[in-house]
């Protein structure tokens, strides 16, 4: 019988969330790692039982973790990521010039085909590939060499390259995106980068319409139709039908268009999901009331879902790596708050009930479609 | 013999029950006991000292006969009676964190 795995990256540790296909009853395994943050673990697509996990403290910095048994498990593999050549700069809060140093890893993306090869999106923003299933890691320097490197600064929660999104239809095509630098494309596995950030609009920048310093939240696609793209930014839910070349502002009708995850349904292309959050100085959502809003047309119209979830007194916040869609025939949709919730809806979120409660602030959650 | 004391979240990620003893061949020194260590424990490099740079992290201290050795040189000997294996070298997380 079929059934779904969720992983959750927290603050003080991991948990892994199993359920039947019913997705009714939840049995909860953790933490694991206790006390470290885990800013991320997700499965290779290749071997649902191959599962990564990216683990720090401010003490003793990253690791990396592999399991190969579904989460039973797990070894530290290579933790060691070394910029290519002299690093250089970028630009640090105030504006001056500031050495790129490691801080950690917040994505981790295995390849969609080979469960050897994974990305790790790292702080200060850089791209690293392994093909040895994390024992070693080696920078692709072209990303950082695309030119605009120096002018990159830090949003609020440092330099992270969050986003890795792989094209099904090539390896060679990757879309990433930094805080708070923007989208970038690349159609060789990595040598060479475009900036795909025409369009983003942002006020908050010199020249809002710049080539890059746009701070995007989290992009996400359908498997598909990889060309359509969608966009959570600091301000404005954005779209783009062309594989990022250009982007046009979907928010319609949300209530705030600040927020940090998106994702699409895995069924229906046009589907969408975004957790408006009131202001990026509140970081809240609106009147306490905790609301995913769905757009059944692809943006512009948007409803919000609210059975199940807080409608009174909820000031948690959802960060952009915590929000995932399962693959059942009706469409699971997960996230998790810093609170420590993680609700589930197993109606393409028509109703949610919490699944877990009261764990660490929850930095990321995966899901995983077993057979 | 030199006994090595690490903080439970290292001892954790290693596997290890209780102190770590180790032989060195010629002088102790902080380098030559933390080369040892992740020698035989590859999943410790990186957590106590930087890669690359070899500069213990900013957040771990070390500290032996009731005296901090953090900013002592590392080739510089370690004190007689941790390489006599009477006291242990102690690896500390500092007062930080959260």
């Amino acid at each position: 019988m079929s059934g779904v795995r969720v992983l959750v990256g927290t603050r003080k540790g991991a948990f892994v969330l199993t359920s039947d296909e019913r997705r009714a009853d939840w049995e909860v395994s953790g933490p694991h790692f206790p006390g470290w943050e885990i800013y991320h673990l997700k499965g290779s697509p290749a071997d649902p039982d191959r599962i990564f996990a990216a683990q720090s403290t401010s003490w003793f910095g990253q690791l990396i973790q592999r399991s190969d048994d579904g989460g039973k498990t797990w070894q530290p593999v290579g933790n060691e990521f070394a910029y290519e050549g002299v690093p250089g700069t970028h630009q640090w809060y105030d504006g001056t010039p500031h050495p790129w140093e490691f801080a950690r890893v917040w994505h981790l993306e295995p390849s969609l085909t080979d469960p050897d090869l994974i990305y790790a999106g790292v702080e200060d923003a850089a791209l690293f590939r392994s093909n040895d299933a994390g024992a070693t890691w080696q920078e692709l320097p072209g990303l950082r060499g695309h030119g605009s490197g120096p002018k990159w600064q830090p949003g609020a929660g440092g330099m992270c390259l969050h986003t890795i999104i792989q094209d099904p239809r090539d390896a060679n095509r990757l879309i990433i995106a930094i805080s708070a630098a923007g989208a970038f494309r690349t159609e060789d596995g990595g040598k060479t980068w475009q900036a795909i950030n025409h369009g983003l609009k942002s006020g908050q920048i010199p020249d809002p319409d710049a080539e890059v310093g746009h701070c995007v939240h989290h992009i996400a696609r359908h498997p598909q139709r990889p060309d359509v793209l969608f966009m959570q930014k600091h301000w404005d839910v954005m779209r783009s039908d062309d594989g990022g070349d250009n982007w046009y502002e979907i928010s319609g009708n949300l209530p705030t268009d600040f927020g940090f995850v998106i994702d699409v349904h895995a069924h229906e292309l046009d589907t969408v999901y975004v957790v408006p959050i009131k202001s990026d100085e509140h970081h809240f959502p609106p009147d306490g009331r905790l609301r995913v809003y769905r757009s059944r047309g692809g943006g512009h119209e948007w409803e919000p879902l609210t059975a199940g979830l807080p409608q009174e007194n909820c000031y948690v916040n959802v960060l952009r790596d915590a929000m995932a869609v399962d693959s059942l025939e009706s469409c699971g949709v997960y996230f998790g708050t810093t609170g420590g919730q993680v609700y589930a809806s197993a109606d393409s979120g028509d109703t949610w009930a919490p699944i877990v409660r009261d764990l660490p602030a929850v930095l990321s959650v995966e899901v995983q479609t077993l057979p | 013999m030199i006994r090595v004391h690490l903080p439970a979240h290292l001892r954790t990620i290693a596997h290890i029950d209780g102190e770590v003893e180790l032989e060195l061949n010629g002088t102790a020194t902080q380098r030559a006991l933390l080369d040892a260590l992740e020698e035989r424990y590859p999943m410790l490099r990186g957590t106590i000292r930087e890669h690359g740079t070899g500069r213990r992290r900013a957040f771990v201290r070390f500290f032996a006969c009731e005296e901090d050795l953090s900013h002592e040189e590392p080739d510089a000997p370690l004190p007689a009676p941790v390489v006599a294996g009477a006291e242990p070298f102690l690896v500390m997380g500092a007062m930080a964190g959260g």
